[in-house]
């Protein structure tokens, strides 16, 4: 098991040294001076420009050597300095992007258990009556091969603008202030609820769809014959068949965590709420390219820490990792 | 002599075409996975959506004398005989923002699903035939890739490149897409390597890549078909997700940038449904329809899946 | 005569395929006595592995189209998978041919077993020190129900296999070629093991499907040479050997090598040809094709009567 996690952690950490590397040195390709590009293009009150060129010549300081400019990069990062955001200025890029990061979490972490929960279920549920699978099939396939924004604008429009149901935009009414009250708690939620709810959707057609496909297979198992063979009930049978087919769930679960926030963050453009989506949306317009870079390295720790989790998961959930036996890695 | 030598020899000596039962074999294989697939409702449903599709975009940029970015109408009219999907906010036809858009999509998926199978096959063949050291180095670079968020990767790059195209984009995305699918095929490759059959050819004195493309690779062809049917309609999201958040191509249009273009003015609360209900529509029926060809070809090419 | 086991009657199965039905069994019939190691042998195709797996119960496949079996004077439904299930493992069990891959790779061996056991209404606490008693009676440690199948060698796994398919004592044990991926010592062991199985009375009787006629030879009571789906001979083992009566059973005979003959005194000799498509069997003996010794009479099926006490044969010449 210390093989397992330690092949794991390995992987993150060559991983976060490469996206930071990646990080800092795609400015640096680019034609022209990078930060005079970058202020040129934001139009900024002059003694902002001045400011800002200031401090960034001392942190990317062409008057340093490259070696020197990459290793302070990494002390910065070190003490949780991402930079000032243009766009913002002068707020820090760490600030702005904490204020959003618990939005986009209390999207992200409720979308993904559920979806994966209630998808396998069903999936192993539908896989069981033929006519259910006749029917959950194309459904879930549909709604696996949706774009996330797009569900996200349907359920806008049809729930929201046409029903009037949930409001669409923001993370909460934009005439609230923000309080510790129950009232406030039940509004931030009616904004929550359409983002969270097509998050849900997309990711349980493609569960579904998995596990049904998995559970199949397993039932064609040769221990799931012999099982029959022996006349155990088919409950033993598709307990032990669900058990299994969990593990390349889990597996597909850290495959998927990119593209989960991927969807998440359209997911919050769509509907303006503040989550980290949104941020990067309003950075993509407003140039701030060190608010850009800074929420790549939140989105690439955070990313990694949840796939650190997903592998924990796997190992409790098989039991052949923990006796060192690992059949068919 | 494997199988497809013997397909080749019995092509260039018609007297013993019968005679070979490697040639009967592999003939009775095509003849029945064609059978299998003329039968099979998902893959023809799933090809004639997607075909569809195909022929809207090919030919419906002809049915429109003007580009989809022209301003050729009055502002957020509904669909009607004269604009087919309605206009814009700006007057601009949707129809031919659609077509144009469609073809976009269809040459990301190509180029993009394309570059990630080549890049997935690559890694994957030389990871699992080789093993040792090659196996390893290429096993980091897999993780570190598939560990990485694409979407996340190519917001840096694409955010610093002032002009963009669409098959930049492709390529990018067949760049970060190929991971899941070296994995699976180094996993085949270690499976297949020590089978019969290579050990005869390599015994016979063929090469690795020869082994590979000779032996291994075809049997598993089915696989590679569907896993390229599945990097599409990958490409063909993720694409559709870049567009979306601004940072797909900079001139012409896409689906993805429809959508983008529609929430940010305001078709959401102005109900004009018709410019933003098409574009998602058009890729949902696409990729759907590609996953249900994808079912069915499994269906085609594994007998035990065949109902009876 | 003792009391018999087993009494197959007519017994027809086919397998539904696209092309058509595959006539897998046609017409078998026969019985198998008390205690009685019966061994059931034929080239691939005979139908022999459809036989036992009709004995425990058919798959969807499979289709009943004739004939009764009797265990213990009692029908087995065996098409009626519903209420076949009662009756497997405990009064009809199965050691599979897949027996190596047979116990689910994420379930501890012993865990596995209790499991199986109370689903079947069987309290494992009342089972589990005679599990131990078998478990050391083939050579197993009982620290091997703590492992996982990966753990297990394949002469271990199948070792396992056996222990828990006759766990609750059947009447009738089916071997589905069960020493087929072993080597030749781990063979020896598992024909032991069964052998000593029916001699503490753990399986009442057994039918040892195999291909390896030299093996069943060594441990079986009376023989069964089944071909294209219908049975060729059926006799005492050392009856069967020494003098055979089908001309197919002569020439499978004929086939094996033999201890101390040299290849240059006398030749191996194969059957040439190969058996009938079972889609569309050829009226008549299905032998006839490949029968040296077929004349006229052969294109209607002989039937397989009895030619001396306990020795039947399907064959026009033998009768």
């Amino acid at each position: 098991m210390r093989r397992y996690f330690g092949r794991k952690l390995l992987i993150y950490a060559v991983t976060f040294f490469v996206a930071v590397t990646v990080d800092w040195v795609i400015p640096r390709f680019m034609p022209g001076d990078p930060v005079q590009t970058m202020l040129a293009r934001a139009s900024l009150r002059p003694e902002a420009s001045r400011a800002l060129q200031a401090y960034y010549s001392g942190v990317f300081g062409l008057d340093v050597p490259v070696w020197r400019q990459y290793l302070n990069f990494w002390s910065a990062l070190a003490h949780g300095d991402l930079g000032v955001s243009i766009w913002l200025f002068p707020q820090p890029v760490t600030g702005v992007i904490l204020r959003a990061i618990p939005y986009t979490v209390a999207l992200l972490v409720p979308a993904i258990l559920l979806s994966w929960w209630a998808g396998n279920k069903f999936g192993a549920y539908a896989a069981r009556r033929r006519w259910l699978d006749n029917t959950v099939l194309p459904v879930g396939y549909v709604l696996t091969a949706t774009p996330y924004m797009w569900l996200g604008i349907l359920l806008a429009w049809a729930l929201g603008s046409v029903a009037g149901l949930f409001p669409i935009a923001g993370g909460y009414s934009f005439d609230v202030e923000p309080t510790w009250t129950l009232g406030f708690a039940g509004n931030l939620l009616r904004h929550w609820f359409l983002p969270f709810t097509s998050l849900f959707l997309v990711g349980f057609g493609g569960w579904a769809i998995g596990m049904r496909n998995l559970i199949i297979y397993e039932l064609e198992a040769d221990y799931a014959h012999y099982l029959e063979a022996l006349g155990a009930p088919r409950r033993l049978v598709r307990r032990y068949a669900f058990r299994n087919a969990l593990l390349p769930q889990l597996t597909g679960l850290a495959l998927q965590l990119g593209v989960l926030v991927a969807g998440a963050l359209v997911t919050e453009i769509v509907f303006s709420y503040p989550g980290l989506g949104y941020l990067i949306l309003q950075a993509i317009n407003n140039q701030d390219f060190f608010l850009i870079q800074g929420a790549f390295l939140f989105i690439i720790v955070g990313v990694l820490a949840a796939n650190f989790l997903v592998d924990v998961a796997y190992v409790l959930v098989d039991p052949r990792t923990r006796t060192g036996m690992r059949g068919g890695g | 002599m494997s199988v497809s030598d013997a397909e080749e020899l019995a092509a260039a000596t018609p007297a013993a075409a019968a005679a070979t039962p490697a040639t009967l074999a592999t003939a009775r294989a095509g003849r029945e996975a064609l059978y299998f697939a003329r039968r099979n409702r998902k893959l023809l449903v799933g090809l004639a959506v997607v075909l569809v599709f195909l022929a809207v975009a090919l030919v419906g940029p002809l049915l429109t004398d003007h580009g989809p970015n022209e301003y050729v109408g009055p502002p957020a009219q509904r669909p009607s005989a004269r604009w087919w999907f309605g206009t814009t906010m700006f007057g601009q036809d949707v129809f031919a923002q659609f077509a144009h858009g469609l073809r976009a999509t269809f040459l990301v998926g190509l180029l993009g699903g394309g570059l990630a199978a080549a890049i997935g096959m690559l890694i994957g063949f030389a990871a699992g035939y080789r093993g040792g050291a090659v196996d390893e180095a290429l096993n980091m670079l897999t993780n570190v890739v598939l560990v990485v968020p694409t979407l996340a990767v190519l917001l840096v790059i694409a955010t610093y490149l002032r002009v963009r195209g669409v098959v930049p984009e492709a390529v990018f995305i067949g760049l970060f897409s190929w991971p899941w699918v070296a994995r699976a095929i180094r996993a085949q490759t270690f499976s297949l390597r020590s089978r019969d059959f290579v050990d005869l050819a390599r015994l016979s004195g063929a090469g690795g890549a020869r082994i590979v493309l000779r032996e291994i690779a075809p049997n598993m062809s089915s696989y590679l078909c569907m896993t390229f049917i599945l990097l599409f309609g990958g490409a063909v999201l993720t694409a559709a997700t870049l567009d979306f958040i601004g940072l797909g191509p900079t001139d012409g249009i896409s689906l993805g940038l429809m959508m983008n273009n529609a929430v940010l003015w305001s078709a959401l609360p102005l109900g004009m449904w018709w410019w933003f209900v098409p574009p998602g529509l058009g890729i949902t029926m696409i990729v759907g329809s590609l996953y249900i060809m994808n079912v069915g070809l499994d269906e085609v090419f594994n007998p035990k899946l065949r109902k009876l | 005569m003792s009391a018999v086991t087993l009494r197959v009657d007519n017994l027809k199965v086919w397998y539904r395929t696209l092309r058509g039905d595959v006539q897998a069994l046609d017409g078998v019939s026969f019985g198998v006595g008390d205690g009685e190691l019966v061994g059931l042998a034929g080239e691939s195709g005979c139908g022999k592995s459809t036989l036992g797996k009709s004995l425990i119960g058919l798959d969807a496949s499979m289709r009943h189209v004739g004939g009764t079996v009797e265990l213990d004077g009692k029908e087995l439904p065996i098409g009626d998978p519903a209420r076949m299930s009662g009756f497997r493992f405990k009064e009809v069990s199965i050691i599979p041919q897949y027996a190596m891959s047979a116990m689910n790779p994420t379930r501890r061996i012993g865990r596995m077993v209790a499991e199986l056991l109370e689903s079947r209404g069987v309290r494992s606490a009342g089972v589990h020190d005679e599990l131990l008693r078998r478990l050391a009676l083939v050579g197993l440690d009982a620290e091997v129900l703590d492992r996982y199948p990966i753990e297990l060698s394949g002469g271990m796994k199948q070792r396992m296999v056996m222990v828990i398919s006759t766990l609750l004592n059947p009447s009738l044990l089916v071997a589905d070629e069960i020493t087929s991926a072993l080597d030749v010592s781990t063979q020896k062991a598992v024909a032991e093991a069964l052998v000593d199985f029916r001699d503490r009375d753990y399986v009442k009787s057994t039918i040892i499907i195999t291909h390896d006629l030299s093996l069943v030879y060594q441990i079986a009571d009376s023989i069964i040479v089944m071909y294209a789906g219908k049975l060729a001979e059926k006799a005492p083992t050392d009856t069967l050997v020494a003098a055979p009566r089908h001309p197919y059973t002569r020439m499978l005979l004929a086939a094996l090598p033999e201890v101390g003959v040299r290849h240059d005194t006398r030749r191996l000799e194969g059957i040439p040809g190969s058996p009938p498509s079972l889609l569309d069997p050829p009226p008549g003996c299905r032998f006839r094709d490949r029968c040296p010794l077929a004349f006229a009479k052969c294109a209607e099926q002989p039937p397989f009567t009895e030619v001396a006490p306990d020795h039947l044969v399907a064959c026009w010449k033998a009768s």
